[in-house]
């Protein structure tokens, strides 16, 4: 019973393996960069643009949105990270319907590697936001006992991105496989569905959970209190 | 009882166990999550894009948990380097 696209090794020469996490990584990487520089490479701003490009618009303002509502003041900014994270996961969980395809976070590399990712953005977008010392501040912000447990709850938040995505990619993957071995023939396509909706959750999830972090990382604490709240709700 | 005996027992009937824990607990969590977020909708539901969201993230999180107990089972089952080890011994012999 296969765990993971890393056991299927396409070529290998020495140390080097070029498993199927890999080749479909590189082909998800090639169809995106292509596909986006194609799209763009004409734009227009009057009323007459091409069907590609407004879905491109749509994708792009609805993550500058969410970023927003996050609470990242700038999302210009963070949409260069946050949305590759978001569409790589995504166009990874889509493919799934090309049959032949094991979407490459299925293996714990993978996910392990876009947590890295994060883990290593949230101090560099706290620091150029905010300065180095106070970002280093924050790590004893309630009291200085508080400082192992922002260390460890920084790590463990890391590993949880990495094992959530994982698991539950691999779990979609293992489903159909073991459907496939009991019943099928109409089974495997409802688990297949439900895959695909299971990945952009979490794709979605994990663009989110990064955001967030990385406002929490970069929040900048004004001295006066902010009174108003929303205290009268529009009627 | 040799050892290989006692390897493969006890990882069947712990595998079996932490998916039936872990299954469990996370179910208990989200239904309450989604009832709370349900009777939230009906109370303002000019908000119900941020609340939908907002369980959707929580929703998540609580998953995570199940997700950990179904990636030990699926060790202790597929990929037990106790098992292995065992295994191991008995071709080299």
């Amino acid at each position: 019973m296969r765990l993971s696209p890393d056991q299927i090794v396409f070529w290998h020469h020495g140390p080097i393996t070029l498993n199927a996490t890999i080749v479909f990584t590189w082909g998800l990487m090639f169809a995106l960069a292509v596909g986006s520089k194609l799209i763009t490479r004409r734009l227009s701003t009057d009323l007459k643009r091409s069907r590609w490009q407004c879905l491109l618009e749509i994708v792009v303002t609805a993550i500058e949105k969410q970023i927003g509502e996050v609470g990242l003041h700038n999302p210009k900014r963070y949409i260069g990270f946050l949305g590759t994270l978001f569409l790589f996961l995504a166009a990874a969980s889509l493919c799934t319907v090309i049959p032949g395809y094991e979407p490459p976070t299925g293996s714990l590399s993978t996910t392990i590697a876009l947590a890295l990712c994060v883990f290593v953005a949230v101090p560099i977008f706290g620091i150029t936001e905010r300065g180095l010392g106070s970002y280093l501040k924050s790590y004893v912000k309630p009291t200085f006992v508080m400082l192992p447990f922002n260390i460890i709850s920084e790590i463990s938040r890391t590993l949880a991105l990495a094992v959530r995505l994982f698991g539950n990619m691999m779990s979609g993957a293992m489903i159909i496989a073991i459907l496939l071995t009991i019943v099928p023939f109409v089974f495997p396509i409802v688990m297949t569905a439900l895959g695909l909706l299971t990945g952009m959750v979490q794709a979605y999830i994990f663009s989110i959970l990064a955001a967030v972090y990385i406002a929490a990382a970069t929040q900048v604490r004004k001295p006066a209190t902010e009174t108003e709240s929303e205290p009268e709700a529009t009627h | 009882m040799d050892s290989m005996t006692i390897i493969a027992v006890a990882s069947i009937v712990i595998a079996g166990i932490t998916t039936a824990f872990g299954t469990m607990g996370p179910a208990l969590g989200e239904g309450k999550a989604v009832s709370t977020a349900l009777s939230s909708l009906a109370q303002q539901p000019d908000a119900s894009a941020t609340i939908t969201r907002t369980l959707f993230v929580g929703l998540a999180m609580i998953e995570s948990t199940a997700i950990y107990c179904f990636v030990v089972s699926m060790i202790l089952i597929f990929a037990n380097p106790f098992w292995n080890h065992v295994i191991a011994d008995v071709a080299g012999k």
